[in-house]
């Protein structure tokens, strides 16, 4: 622990670190299945905003906001994947950025909505500043436990017909279709999935940040939370993890002032999909490396990464 | 609700829309990819051709075409950075696409460091007051400033300028041809290299050029201003039909009026509510866009 603090990693950083981890697993399930989704900081908003309702507003504990947060994100998934995700590739992409903003309008406007629709004033989401004075309640416990159980339930369900399934589909999605693996239903059930994921992350950073507002949760979320997972790597469910801890610590090992933040993740994020396409964690390229070190010729059939097959270019 | 009033905002904005979101079109149809970077290099546009009028003392006319040619470079520079290896590889286009991503984070990062060099933390620029006739013109029953209809005629002039290119020049020809069919164009000894960097800066332009014009209309620079429109031009090369050049060209028009009619009918809160709705429904419900084509007539 000294260590990591005379780094810098302080623990907030680590606190962050393991939500931005938690996020990278949720963007880790879509690609995983081959459907690059933009969505997810739309569903973070969505757990954000009912965690903190459900805690502040009506006064119930941490666990059942949580709970909260992560079915109504669940919920409101399941709606916008069924048509969504007919989409494909850049499609699906635009569609769910498109989501994300729809989102974030809707909660922005949602106090005047719901008070026009009721006939008298309310307060829910606060508008623009969002919601303040959020009591403190996420420890680091909660969220390594949090982040321990969603990794066990993902490498079972890797072992699970359905994960072969999302395998299959991630690989060719006809011939997955063709093999009498209902796709539509697969597709939809790691939609919610991965909604219900993010809105986790969100419910637990809303009581750790103590404040949050619909301009957190915008279209830079979206692509933060995508940087994760691309700079870990999304061949197995390590990468988004070790790419959350990287991208959360790096600026504070680095100590490097706040301003030059985005020029390093910027740079990071096209760094790594042009050079190191297979992210961070990546075993079949470091397999490659290690055999090439040794001599050998590499295998002619290079296994794709899950970003790079995710769709057929 | 002064209607006539409103369709003159629409028809301004609508140009801008347009002019902006036929780069994106443009790139999409010939190479097959999505460059988010686009809404930056429509910022950079604004700020060379700020600087060009403040530190280097242009007349205000020069800062378009100083700013076309500025962005233009700048985007065959991204070509050749974040799209050209990638597809040396053969990498799928959402590898492109995260990868411009990155670029576009990196370019407007970068504009923050130096806006704050320049104008200070709050990172406001403005072209010098005086300098762009903002009275509104005399003697009409609605309210238009010599500005706005110096961005209108400027804007018509390079989209027509842009279809004669594309329709009536060898050049055209050999990008249509690219946009049809690489390899084949390849195979017919066009150099699809040359065409794809071509294309870069001819998107670049245009977007440097609404950038500009933009940034001379609202006369209020941040390095900001690419994150609105950006989303906007999305949706309109959606609605006309993704890599339409004709189709975005009446998308801005329409995402334009959209915005302007919600604002007046009091909508102002919902105005973007409006707009990504219908990209989601259009994507849904007809996804080759609204004067869509068949995928092989595009461009």
């Amino acid at each position: 622990m000294e260590f990591l603090s005379s780094l810098g990693i302080s623990e907030p950083v680590v606190q962050f670190a393991l939500i931005n981890a938690i996020l990278g697993l949720s963007i880790y399930l879509t690609l995983f299945t081959g459907m690059f989704s933009l969505a997810n900081a739309g569903f973070m908003a969505i757990g954000a905003f009912t965690g903190v309702i459900i805690t502040q507003r009506l006064g119930l504990p941490l666990p059942i906001g949580v709970a909260g947060g992560m079915l109504m994100a669940g919920v409101i998934a399941l709606p916008i994947g069924l048509p969504v995700l007919r989409l494909r590739d850049i499609y699906l992409a635009i569609a769910t950025i498109g989501f994300g903003e729809v989102v974030r309008i809707l909660i922005l406007n949602f106090d005047p909505l719901v008070s026009g629709l009721i006939g008298m004033d309310v307060e829910i989401t606060g508008g623009a500043l969002g919601i303040k004075r959020i009591p403190k309640l996420t420890e680091t416990w909660h969220l390594i436990i949090f982040l321990i159980l969603i990794s066990y339930f993902i490498t079972r369900l890797h072992r699970s017909r359905f994960g072969r399934a999302m395998a299959a589909i991630r690989q060719d999605e006809k011939a997955a279709a063709n093999m009498g693996i209902d796709t539509v239903y697969v597709k939809n059930v790691v939609f919610i999935l991965s909604a219900m994921i993010a809105g986790g992350a969100g419910a637990w950073s809303g009581h750790l940040t103590r404040i949050i507002s619909p301009g957190d949760f915008g279209f830079d979320k979206a692509v933060d939370i995508l940087a994760f997972a691309v700079l870990g790597g999304t061949s197995t469910w390590v990468g988004p993890i070790v790419g959350g801890f990287v991208l959360t610590a790096l600026p504070e090992v680095l100590r490097f002032a706040d301003q030059f933040r985005g020029v390093i993740n910027g740079l990071i994020l096209m760094l790594v999909i042009v050079y190191v396409p297979g992210g961070l964690v990546n075993p079949a390229g470091i397999r490659r490396i290690f055999e090439r070190l040794r001599g050998r010729k590499s295998p002619s059939a290079v296994p794709p990464t899950s970003t790079e097959a995710g769709s057929k270019a | 609700m002064n209607v006539t009033q409103q369709i003159i905002n629409a028809i301004w904005l609508g140009s801008v829309y347009s002019l902006f979101s036929l780069g994106y079109a443009l790139v999409f149809s010939v190479l097959g990819v999505l460059n988010l970077a686009h809404s930056a290099i429509f910022m950079w546009g604004a700020f060379i051709g700020l600087v060009s009028v403040l530190y280097f003392g242009f007349p205000v006319w020069l800062s378009v075409p100083v700013a076309m040619i500025g962005a233009g470079l700048l985007a065959v520079l991204l070509e050749r950075v974040a799209f050209a290896p990638l597809r040396a590889r053969g990498a799928p286009r959402i590898s492109q696409l995260i990868s411009s991503i990155g670029a576009s984070i990196l370019l407007v990062s970068v504009a923050q460091l130096i806006f704050q060099q320049l104008f200070g933390a709050q990172m406001l620029a403005r072209f010098p007051l005086g300098s762009i006739p903002t009275d509104p013109i005399e003697g009409l029953p609605f309210n238009v400033t010599p500005i706005q209809v110096i961005i209108l005629v400027v804007a018509l002039v390079l989209m027509v300028l842009l279809q004669l290119l594309i329709s009536r020049t060898r050049l055209g020809q050999r990008m249509r041809a690219v946009a049809f069919n690489t390899r084949t164009a390849s195979l017919l000894g066009i150099n699809v290299g040359g065409i794809f960097v071509f294309t870069f800066f001819l998107a670049g332009a245009l977007a440097g050029a609404a950038g500009v014009l933009f940034g001379l209309a609202y006369n209020a620079l941040t390095p900001f201003i690419g994150e609105a429109i950006a989303l906007k031009g999305l949706t309109v090369i959606v609605l006309g039909g993704l890599g339409n050049i004709q189709g975005a060209l009446i998308g801005g028009f329409v995402v334009a009026g959209l915005e302007v009619f919600s604002i007046a009918a009091g909508g102002s809160n919902y105005r973007d509510a409006i707009v990504f709705s219908l990209l989601f429904l259009i994507l849904l419900v007809r996804p080759q866009g609204l004067v869509g084509q068949k995928e092989g007539t595009r461009a």
